[in-house]
This record gives C-alpha cells, sequence and structure tokens, in this order.
C-alpha cells in the first residue's frame, strides 16, 4: 500500500471574531509557471535562488503604455529609465518597443551607447556630470538636463571659445501638492529659480535650450500633481515663448508612475488604489493640450516611467531554507533570498507564493532571507502553507531597482533569466562567484602568503 | 507526553477542549500524532507510527514531532510535557 503524503503536523487556535470583509487571503494560491515556463525547470537549470524577467509583459507594459498616451497625444516619446534596470538584454526590448535611454550617470550613459542608442536619443539626467561626462554627451548631442548651476557653469565654460554647441533643458522642481516635495533636485518653479536659469542659458549663444524637464516624485498615488506639473512646465514653455520667441522642443514629465505593488503599512492592496496608465496619461495630456500652444508649437511629451513598466515583467524565485519556532511561538521561515536581491522588501510588502501544491492548511509566519543580519527580514507576517525545507516561492513584480540596488553583502548575485516571447530561457546575467568579487582587489606584496 | 483525557477530536481535524472552552484545527499529520499520543505510546513509537503511514523519514518527523509538541503544550492540550 502507498503511503499518504506527508504535511507537516499543524495546529491553530481558532478565534471567533468580525468576519473580513475583504474574504479570504489568496495570496497562497501556487504558481507553478512562469510564463509558461515550470518554476522546478527553471531552478534546476539555473539555480535558486533566481530572477525571471518575462519579455511579453515588458514589450506588453510599454505598448499599452504608449496606446495609452498616443491615443490622447500626437506627439509622445518614451525614455528607459535605466537605473530601474539597467541589464542590456532589458534595455534593449525597451529600445526595440521605440524608448530612448535615460541615464543619471556616465556609467549607465556608457551603457546606453553600448546597446547602440543614438547619441541625441540619450537624455542625461541626474547631479553628477563631470566636465569629462559633459563633453562626452555634447561630442553625442545628447540631451543635457542641467540640475544646478554649478552644472551649467561648467557647460558654459567648457563650451566658451569653442565651435560646438549643446543641448540643453533644465530640471524644475515643483510643488505640486505632494508630500515630500523634491526640491533637491533641479531649479525651483515657485521662487523663480528655473526662470533665473532660463535666462542664463539664453544669454548663453552654446547653449541651445531645447526643452523642460521634471520629476516630481516616485510611486505617485496621485495623478492630480502631474497635471499640476505639466501646467508650470507649459507656463515656463510660454514664458521663454514670450521674451524670446522660441517654442521648447519637449516637456518632460519624468518617471514616478506606481507599480502595483503593495507599500507597507498601506490598508489597501496596491492594485486597489494606484491610478492607471491611462489616468496618467489623462492628466498629463489634457493639461498640455488645453495649454494653449499654437498647433505648430505643441512640445513632444517625454516620459522616463521606469517602475510601472517593468515591476510586474519579473519575478524572484527562491528556496525555504529552514522552517523554525521564534520565542513567542511564531513560525520563522528561512528562505535564501533577503534584502540583499530584494532592497525594495524595506517599502514593499512583496506578494510571495509557493510554487507547490499544498493542502488548505495555512499559518502566519515571518520570512527571513539567508543573510546573518538582523535586518534581512523580506516580510515581517505573511499567511503561507506550510512550507518545508526545499519548497520553492515565488516573489511576484519585483522587476524595478531590486536588479540595480541589490547588494553584493554575505551572498553573491544569483543568474537572471529572460523568457522570450516564443518561452525560451536566456541567461541575460551569470550568477557571480568568488572570483567576481576578488578580481577588483589588490593584494599588498607584504600580505601576500609566502 | 501524555494527550489531556477530555480533549475532543473530530475525524475533519476540529479539536475541543471543554476544560477551558478552546477549540483549534489541525492538519491529517496532526490528528495521527494526537490519535497515537493517546494510545499513551512512547516519543519513539510515535514516530515510527507516522513513518509507517506517511511518505516521510524518521529524521524529519522527529524535528516536526518536536515543534507540534511545543504548540501542544503551549496550547495546554498536554499533560507531563517533556
Amino acid at each position: 500500500m502507498s503511503k499518504l503524503s506527508y504535511e507537516r503536523p499543524f495546529i491553530q487556535k481558532l478565534n471567533t471574531g468580525s468576519m473580513n470583509k475583504f474574504g479570504t487571503k489568496t495570496e497562497f494560491a501556487p504558481v507553478s509557471h512562469l510564463d509558461g515556463v515550470a518554476v522546478k525547470r527553471l531552478t534546476a537549470e539555473y539555480g535558486s535562488p533566481l530572477f525571471v524577467i518575462s519579455e511579453r509583459q515588458i514589450r506588453k507594459n510599454c505598448q499599452n503604455a504608449n496606446r495609452a498616451f498616443k491615443t490622447r497625444y500626437p506627439k509622445i516619446q518614451f525614455a528607459w529609465s535605466y537605473k530601474t534596470n539597467y541589464l542590456d538584454a532589458v534595455c534593449n526590448v525597451f529600445h526595440q518597443e521605440g524608448s530612448w535611454a535615460e541615464v543619471v550617470s556616465v556609467f549607465e550613459y556608457n551603457k546606453a551607447l553600448r546597446n547602440g542608442v543614438p547619441g541625441n536619443n540619450i537624455i542625461f539626467n541626474g547631479p553628477d556630470k563631470s566636465v569629462e561626462d559633459l563633453q562626452l554627451a555634447v561630442d553625442n548631442n545628447s540631451l543635457i538636463h542641467i540640475d544646478h548651476f554649478d552644472e551649467l557653469y561648467s557647460l558654459v565654460e567648457l563650451l566658451s571659445g569653442g565651435k560646438q554647441k549643446a543641448r540643453v533643458a533644465i530640471r524644475v522642481n515643483m510643488d505640486t501638492g505632494i508630500y515630500p516635495m523634491w526640491d533637491r533636485f533641479g531649479f525651483n518653479y515657485e521662487n523663480g529659480q528655473a526662470w533665473n536659469a532660463i535666462n542664463k542659458i539664453m544669454a548663453h549663444s552654446e547653449l541651445e535650450l531645447v526643452g523642460l524637464h521634471c520629476h516630481i516624485g516616485t510611486y505617485m498615488l496621485s495623478t492630480s500633481a502631474y497635471a499640476t506639473a505639466a501646467y508650470k512646465l507649459c507656463d515656463l514653455a510660454h514664458n521663454i515663448k514670450l521674451k524670446y520667441n522660441l517654442a521648447v522642443q519637449y516637456v518632460d514629465l519624468g518617471g514616478g508612475f506606481a507599480s502595483s505593488n503593495t507599500l507597507k503599512g498601506s490598508y489597501l492592496q496596491g492594485a486597489d488604489i494606484i491610478p492607471t496608465i491611462d489616468d496618467y496619461a489623462e492628466a498629463i495630456t489634457s493639461t498640455v493640450l488645453n495649454a494653449n500652444f499654437k498647433q505648430e508649437d505643441l512640445p513632444t511629451i517625454i516620459l522616463e516611467s521606469g517602475r510601472a513598466l517593468i515591476d510586474d515583467a519579473a519575478w524572484l524565485v527562491g528556496s525555504v531554507l529552514a522552517s523554525k519556532r521564534l520565542s513567542d511561538g511564531r513560525r520563522a521561515t528561512v528562505v535564501d533570498f533577503g534584502v540583499n536581491l530584494l532592497f525594495n522588501a524595506f517599502w514593499y510588502d512583496y506578494k510571495i507564493s509557493p510554487a507547490q501544491d499544498f493542502t488548505h492548511h495555512t499559518e502566519d509566519m515571518a520570512l527571513y532571507g539567508p543573510l546573518c543580519m538582523n535586518i534581512d527580514c523580506i516580510r515581517e507576517s505573511v499567511n503561507l502553507p506550510l512550507l518545508n525545507k526545499g519548497d520553492q516561492l515565488v516573489v511576484h513584480k519585483v522587476g524595478a531597482y531590486n536588479m540595480t540596488q541589490w547588494l553584493q553583502f554575505i551572498q553573491m548575485r544569483p543568474n537572471v533569466v529572460l523568457i522570450d516571447m516564443d518561452g525560451n530561457t536566456h541567461l541575460i546575467r551569470e550568477r557571480e562567484t568568488v572570483d567576481t568579487i576578488i578580481q577588483q582587489e589588490k593584494m599588498p606584496e607584504y600580505l601576500k602568503k609566502k | 507526553m501524555q494527550i489531556n483525557k477530555n480533549i475532543a477530536i473530530s475525524d475533519s481535524g476540529f479539536i475541543f477542549n471543554p476544560s477551558t472552552g478552546d477549540s483549534f484545527s489541525t492538519n491529517q499529520v496532526g490528528m495521527e500524532i494526537i490519535r497515537l499520543l493517546k494510545e499513551n505510546l512512547s516519543k519513539e513509537e510515535v514516530i515510527a507510527g507516522v513513518v509507517s503511514k506517511f511518505n516521510v523519514d524518521e529524521a524529519t518527523v522527529e524535528k516536526d514531532l518536536a515543534d507540534f509538541a511545543l504548540m501542544l503544550n503551549n496550547f495546554q492540550l498536554v499533560i507531563n510535557h517533556e
């Protein structure tokens, strides 16, 4: 007679109380396949933990965002935010979908060039651009978004006496009614600093003012803030036209559109409270269309959305290392992925699913990573089935920032796999080894082992 | 370790403790362990009983039983917990 399948013994006290008006949790529905590929096959071939990216979902997100904006406004350009995920394969999917590159360092800039992005389709943002970086951007005819007066003066000094011209915009910060106000970047609108910067640029013939840029925040839950930002950029554009008879070529509304992840402390699930991409598009395009530009002066709207286009296109697959009981009786599960790989676990309550079938029994547990550090907690409390050593888990919507902010700390970074449109898997970043890390180290001669 | 004699357990894993009024739910393996404990079997005999019925090794059951026993004790369902 064949034996029954085993499940860890489990006992739970039953408490009577009010019914949950949101119904039963369903987070523990097993997710055995990702984009049609079995999780077990993926981990057998590429190991655990493992980042898995869906090319299909990236393209779907891009096409949906383009549809939302282009059906409302005639001149739209997306620029892929490299800092959100700068794995070359990911960037190239975005570039194939027509996105320019938006970079915030010379490292990202060089990555964009290596990916074949034409220099004039690279937007160079950020507060850190050396004179050499600026020269590189000028040589490639890139769009330089000036962040502060020191950068403006450096650029003027660099170009003075020469024949080169730089295509520039300024980053504008402003009060859009949301908190915190990101006033550490760019020039302020309300106190006249932005207008002052514009006048300084217009006074220098070597600088060609082509656009106006802002980036009002991240994970923005309010579309009206974008309407306010667009209104203020359009107001500056009108004043430039009035004083200098110059129509700026574009207004760049930056990024910050929310993904459907759930922020820690949020009462409702992220998916229930975030605006849709159409909501953002409606707020922005309506404002620019209603800003009384002449038809021939209508600026291109540039968008640098990152998070909303990539978060739900990636998963992290991991395995249970151990299951234990904490001193207060709570269950603790230790898994092979921690905050070293999921940096955003510090502010998201990531949705986590088992990758195999379970019975209906579930328990609340804390989910800890593999690091020997107390801060390594993925979920302080999550309801999951009775997990055993070796069981696999799938973390959802991990595409944004985790694969750029990940840490080589205690553990090394794992393989990253892309599932293409036909369901084939491609290794797009190889797992690190000790050699990866120590190749950058140098040993003083006297410390070498004799 | 012995289960309190007055503990009632149904076929579906519903447990009722009449002396405290508390009720609990357990899974199939939990039910089997409680059934074996009610027969006053030793820890080793309980482990052997589980291994004979379920597809599992002895070491896993020993580890899980220790944790389960802790919870039974915590819920005041056992007497003379080791």
